[in-house]
């Protein structure tokens, strides 16, 4: 296997000791196939057990290793050194505040996600001894897509709008929102509105989609937002110019409504 | 010291944790409930399973087709009134995550899909394309926010039980973000920590995976069982050891060796099978150990690749197609695509076994009740004797489901009118505690090397505890994990700081499985015969007579562990023959 020198620069805080933040540089051997990741762990266990990251299962898949690599958001074990020339900065997250060189605080993440009710809010509710909700492949793919959130948050530093206003729920959050909602077995739409169709929620979005770039499971959280939107308006519409008229919460859970309209 | 006071205290948090959490609030929401976990959530290991969960689902099956096959594929050192109780139970627990909301794969009509799997002789894994761990998990965790009844302490790392009265009342964690030392008081705790398999260097676990559950437990009194019993997944990525699932083989991959013969025909697993017509429980749908098993046969007989990565032998899927991989095991296109850059609509991939799982651990009944009064367990962490020998691929998923669920009733029903705890006693012991976490921290001494001890630790277990095994390596097992715990009293902290002090939970971490990777040590050497996942080169048969048992391994201190044993429960499957073959009826 190929080796390759790379030197890594990367961002330290200790608030035990620190009054500001600085740029360490390693200078680690690595194999030309490693990931970043790979890196940190070198240096971690044969240059400086002091510094100070999250990692778990370097599959991309659990959402630990999320940082800024080049600037970049990205999780570490995803981000191949192949890719890089030159030093490889490392920072914190961005738009998150720092506990400890690479390791950030995500409690106002946790806090949002809790918000948005991300759990079945039944539209019918039957006994486990009465089997499955049926759910179509059709019904399946509608939703499918906004499931696959690994909650890394790469798209919370990836979006201008909550490093400009940290009170704006966020595409991921917002996404699971929208995951559940599309759900054939859900019907929460109406309660989760309190916080997705606010200022907080998807109008504060202006649609970067500086997100659905740096997702790394493919979730596309722009697109569920701009849906989002629209369901929104729609409700709008039916309230305040149909006389009588339903909601499009109610359109939504019949099939494909949305999808038409 | 900060006290927190609880009424069931859980470590762990992950699926099994998570599944009893959501028990406990349902069963009475004025429990209060402390859900402690050295990570967040959605971060643990249950993230990480692929193939899915198994449960009696479809016509053409029954409860007692998945018995005899949990059974026969533990080598029959399942426990069977337990085995039993899981069967029943397991279509309960899926269809439940089905109305929580978890995305199951489903068939034309809506129903729920299943897919086969190794060593079941029906269709009856439940799957969501190959991420079904992490849509268990994030189902669970997202079900959980909506109970006020749970409190999570995420971020804190668990360190001791508290015992008193002969009985479990709570556990000492580091607040990790602080660094500051809390003490919960609880009437009834359980453990749901995962799995030990970083003991070894090439494994599909996650970096979190060091059995500090197992050896919290270990500690305190409660015996592992089982332990020496660790499983080899046959199909890992041969330089991240990343899993690829057997969903692979059960979708119609098959394995080959470098003269592209389909070597598995060559170990009792066959005749072959057409290319991409998959038999259940025969050739890749054969169990796990006896896959792996037939590997390292290869390996001896120089049929296997010799790659940049070390010797390979190659799964191909290229007959499946490009449609099928994408719509059934995009994680795996994508894995070895971006890893070992395999494309494997193209090419077939290079993998070779890996360590996967533990059978072994803390020692439960199937009320998932532990010896020690107060103290429950589920999951990776414990060993209820459901997977004997050798676990089935889609049984564990379903097993932290059941158990996790099962140790939630259990710890509702021990809670019930118990006295006031002795805070005094219970205090006393957290400072133990703390005594023992200052003392690392002043330790200036120390001679060994964290990273070192590890590394150690890990090259010793590969060489000795691998997939065959003989007395002479397993002595120089025993004694090298011996030595490493006496040194590892010596390991200095280069990191004196508090806040999120890596440097200080790695160390604790290898404490965890050093204590874990000597219960294994131990046990294999005492077991003379093999069964499932233990095989011995020097004793190759199984013993019914002597062995047909279970091994019980108390920790003693600094000392060597006591081991000593518990009868199988048998109720209606004598020991028999494991037919793989597909002659059989």
């Amino acid at each position: 296997m190929k080796e390759r020198t790379v030197q890594l620069e990367v961002l330290r805080y200790n608030p035990d000791t620190d009054t500001e933040a600085h740029f360490q540089r390693y200078e680690v051997v690595c194999q030309e196939e490693w990931v970043v990741l790979d890196a940190l762990n070198k240096i971690k266990a044969d240059i400086d057990p002091t510094l100070n990251y999250r990692w778990s299962c370097h599959m991309a898949v659990c959402g630990s290793c999320g940082m800024m690599i080049n600037g970049e958001p990205k999780l570490s074990c995803h981000a191949f050194l192949r890719d890089y020339e030159g030093v490889i900065r490392v920072e914190p997250l961005a738009h998150f505040p720092v506990e400890r060189d690479l390791v950030t605080a995500p409690d106002d993440f946790m806090e949002k996600l809790k918000r948005v009710k991300p759990y079945v809010i039944p539209k019918e509710k039957k006994p486990i001894s009465e089997g499955e909700y049926k759910q179509t492949p059709a019904q399946l793919m509608k939703f499918r897509q906004y499931s696959m959130c690994i909650n890394c948050m790469l798209c919370y530093a990836a979006c201008p709008q909550y490093g400009l206003t940290p009170s704006f729920i966020g595409p991921a959050a917002l996404t699971l929102a929208h995951r559940y909602n599309q759900d054939s077995r859900d019907g929460g739409r109406m309660a989760r509105q309190e916080v997705v169709a606010t200022h907080e929620g998807v109008w504060e979005c202006t649609f970067v989609g500086a997100c659905s770039e740096v997702c790394p499971a493919q979730v596309d959280p722009a697109s569920a937002l701009q849906q989002m939107k629209i369901t929104s308006s729609l409700d709008w519409i039916v309230e305040h110019l149909i006389p009588g008229g339903r909601s499009a919460g109610d359109a939504a859970s019949r099939e494909d409504a949305v999808d038409k309209s | 010291m900060e006290t927190v006071s609880t009424d069931v205290a859980i470590m762990g948090a992950g699926g099994a944790g998570l599944r009893a959490a959501i028990a406990l609030a349902e069963s009475n929401p004025k429990l209060r409930i402390a859900l402690i976990s050295k990570v967040y959530p959605m971060r643990s290991h249950t993230c990480a399973a692929e193939g899915g969960a198994a449960g009696v689902i479809k016509p053409d099956d029954s409860f007692d087709m998945h018995f005899d096959d949990t059974v026969g594929g533990g080598d029959w050192l399942s426990d069977q009134d337990c085995v039993e109780y899981f069967i029943h139970e397991a279509p309960k627990e899926l269809m439940q995550l089905e109305h929580w909301g978890c995305p199951w794969n489903r068939e034309a009509d809506g129903s729920v899909a299943v897919r086969p799997f190794g060593g079941m002789k029906k269709q009856r894994t439940w799957f969501a394309a190959d991420k079904s761990g992490f849509h268990i998990l994030h189902t669970l965790f997202q079900t959980s926010l909506q109970f006020p009844s749970i409190t999570r302490y995420d971020e804190y790392y668990a360190l001791d039980l508290l015992v008193d009265d002969g009985r479990c009342q709570g556990v000492t964690a580091l607040e990790m973000r602080s660094g500051e030392l809390r003490q919960f008081h609880a009437k009834a705790v359980i453990i749901a920590g995962g799995g030990a398999g970083r003991m070894f260097p090439f494994s599909t676990n996650g970096a979190i995976k060091t059995g500090d559950g197992m050896a919290m437990a270990y500690r305190a009194g409660a015996p592992l069982k089982d332990m020496e019993f660790v499983q080899y997944h046959p199909t890992g990525l041969p330089n991240t050891g990343s899993l690829l699932t057997e969903a692979c083989r059960g979708e119609g991959g098959v394995l080959v060796n470098k003269h592209g013969r389909r070597y598995l025909a060559d170990y009792g697993m066959g005749p072959e099978t057409p290319l991409g017509k998959p038999q259940l429980k025969t050739m890749e749908l054969g169990p796990r150990d006896r896959v792996s098993q037939a590997y390292w046969h290869e390996l001896q007989k120089g049929n296997t690749i010799t790659t940049q990565w070390g010797e390979c032998v190659l799964l191909d899927m290229r007959h499946l197609g490009e449609k099928k991989i994408n719509e059934r095991l995009p994680l795996v296109k994508e894995l070895a695509e971006a890893y070992l850059g395999v494309d494997i609509v193209k090419e077939a991939v290079p993998i070779r076994p890996v360590v996967h799982y533990m059978m072994g651990g803390i020692s439960t009944n199937t009320a998932a009740a532990t010896p020690l009064p107060g103290l429950f367990a589920a999951g990776e962490c414990a060993c209820v004797s459901l997977n004997g020998a050798n676990r089935l691929g889609s049984n564990s998923l379903v097993e932290l489901l059941v158990f996790g669920r099962r140790a939630a009733l259990s710890a509702a029903e021990h809670v019930q009118g118990l006295p006031a705890p002795d805070t005094a006693a219970l205090n006393t012991q957290a400072e133990k505690t703390q005594q023992r976490i200052s003392e690392l921290f002043s330790r200036t001494d120390g001679k060994e090397s964290m990273s070192g001890l590890r590394k150690e630790m890990q090259e010793t277990m590969e060489k000795n505890v691998g997939i065959y095994r003989t007395e002479a390596g397993l002595q120089e097992g025993v004694n090298k994990i011996h030595e490493l715990r006496q040194r590892y009293r010596r390991i200095k902290l280069t990191d004196k700081s508090s806040v999120f002090n890596t440097d200080l939970f790695q160390a604790l971490e290898l404490g965890s499985m050093l204590d874990c990777a000597e219960a294994v040590t131990v046990g294999a050497l005492a077991r003379k015969e093999s069964r499932g996942a233990h095989q011995r080169l020097d004793y190759i048969e199984r013993d019914d007579r002597n062995y047909l048992r279970h091994t019980m391994v108390h920790h003693q201190g600094m000392d060597s562990p006591r081991v000593d044993y518990l009868d199988v429960v048998i109720t209606k499957s004598p020991p028999g023959v494991r037919d793989y073959s597909g002659d059989h009826k």
